[in-house]
């Protein structure tokens, strides 16, 4: 099967080949599914350790004497709050409270932050934010997605990995927090953040380093026990903590607060896009809630799109939904009435005109066991 | 390479039927496994019931999608798989043996004429 032009590579695409990848087109970009299987490399994150390619995802660098006014403007999160060094999850809104994109914001310096975006809102991230910046606004933009490749190492041997990668663990980047080095071929970053609810990091470079540190990471990972891994497998992965992916769980017709992120949202911080909207919508109630569910029952996986009834009527449908290696059992997220959203709830996912029952619960559907 | 044994006969939808055993086990072939990857939940037909050849009987479901499987020909089901129920895995590991998903029994022998030959199905996965 030839890949269409439109999709894109990244630069590790021809090595993801070589090592045997099943490669399928994600947010417009040929990526690897899996290498073995998605079970395996499932697996091998919660157990010893994985590398994933996010060399789609796209990285803005946004500096200035305005930078932190600027971004607490646009973003959810109080920015004010960060050191420099570290890192938070936030939201970027449209004027409704619509989720335009969920992103990481780290602050490399007093005057400069980092932003890790999703790889399908890149574009529409760019716009929004150019769209807010005024004249008097004392802020430079640059979008380095297209220089920069980005690698993920997610597991409870992400810390050996590190070791045997970079020669110590000095290098090591906390829970939320960046370490920037500047190499001869440009800045490195190294973020101590992931998709998959282990310990790890992402490691941002450039893309010409990108085949050299790869096959390098490849190799300690494999030494740690590991293995490469697809976009299959993190799919799963997060989607065990619970944790939206835009397009599935966030859109631009759903805020924060129904996607259940308010955790993220500071409006006591001063004024930000979408804020007027969150506080209506907050005063009025929210017309719907995600919720996290389980089927309970020997059932089929339950996948986006499918129906969810609550009291015989279908009242939403499933946002994200797979079988959970993990657990061995079918889990899902859904916009469901605050009536079926509480927690113990019972609901039914319609899978092909059959009904299946499942029980709304807490997030995130998986734990990591207490380490000793 | 994916294995594909002499003794059975195949549909271009790559289910595998045993036209030496009577009934005849239905499963997928080792390819249709490796493309699916994982498979975690099967949901079977129900014995008894008469199918015609070609005609979608019951669905598999891996980490990654649902797929339909159909009947390689026509006939009645009269037994379906039920460590499958425990153990959808089987397909994976074991797709010509412990994962048959049912048994066939064909309304005629001439139905195994219209199926691919072990040669013809090599071909149609390479």
């Amino acid at each position: 099967m030839s890949v269409p032009d439109s999709l894109r590579r990244t630069p590790l695409h021809a090595v993801h080949v070589e090592m045997g990848a099943r490669m399928v087109p994600f947010a417009g970009w040929d990526m690897p599914v899996q290498y073995t299987g998605i079970v395996d490399e499932h697996k091998a994150v919660r157990q010893s350790v994985g590398v994933f390619d996010i060399s789609h995802m796209g990285q803005f660098i946004v500096s200035g004497n305005g930078a932190e006014a600027f971004l607490n403007r646009v973003l959810t999160n109080n920015i004010a709050k960060l050191q420099p060094g570290q890192g938070q999850y936030t939201l970027l809104l449209n004027a409704q409270g619509g989720v335009i994109d969920d992103l990481i914001a780290y602050r490399t310096s007093e005057r400069e932050f980092y932003l890790v975006v999703n790889a399908s809102r890149i574009d529409a991230d760019w716009q929004q934010l150019e769209s807010q910046l005024t004249e008097d606004d004392d802020v430079l933009m640059a979008n380095a997605s297209d220089f920069t490749a980005g690698l993920a190492v997610q597991g409870p041997k992400a810390r050996e990995v590190a070791a045997a990668v970079f020669g110590s663990t000095d290098s090591f980047p906390e829970h939320n927090t960046i370490l920037v080095s500047m190499t001869e071929n440009g800045p490195m970053w190294l973020c101590g953040t992931g998709y998959t609810g282990e310990e790890g990091f992402e490691f941002f470079m450039p893309a010409e380093t990108a085949e050299g540190w790869f096959r390098k990471i490849v190799e300690a990972v494999k030494a740690a026990g590991g293995m490469p891994c697809g976009l299959g497998a993190r799919d799963t992965l997060r989607l065990e903590m619970g944790y939206p992916l835009n397009g599935n769980d966030l859109s631009e017709q759903r805020t924060p607060l129904q996607a259940g992120l308010g955790f993220f949202v500071d409006l006591d911080k001063g004024e930000f896009t979408g804020r007027e909207a969150l506080v209506a919508q907050k005063a009025a109630g929210l017309p719907d809630k995600l919720a996290a569910f389980r089927m309970t029952g020997a059932a089929p996986p339950p996948r986006p799109h499918y129906p969810v009834v609550s009291g015989g009527q279908v009242v939403g449908e499933v946002c994200s939904g797979t079988q959970s290696p993990s657990l061995s059992a079918g889990i899902g997220m859904a916009y469901v009435p605050l009536a079926a959203a509480a927690i113990g709830s019972t609901i039914e996912i319609e899978i092909r005109g059959r009904r299946f029952p499942a029980e709304v619960v807490k997030k995130p559907f998986y734990r990591r066991p207490a380490t000793s | 390479m994916s294995n594909v044994p002499e003794t059975l006969r195949y549909r271009d939808s790559h289910e595998w039927i045993d036209p030496t055993q009577s009934p005849s086990p239905v499963g997928i072939t080792d390819h249709a496994q490796a493309e699916l990857t994982d498979v975690v939940f099967v949901d079977p037909p129900k014995v008894g019931t008469q199918v015609t050849a070609g005609q979608q009987v019951c669905v598999i479901e891996s980490v990654k999608a649902a797929s339909d499987i159909y009947a390689p020909v026509a006939g009645e089901i009269v037994a379906v798989n039920d460590a499958l129920s425990g153990d959808p895995g089987l397909i994976n590991r074991e797709p010509y043996t412990g994962g048959w998903i049912f048994k066939i029994k064909p309304s005629s022998e001439a139905e195994f004429d219209a199926l691919l030959t072990p040669e013809a199905y090599t071909k149609h996965i390479a």
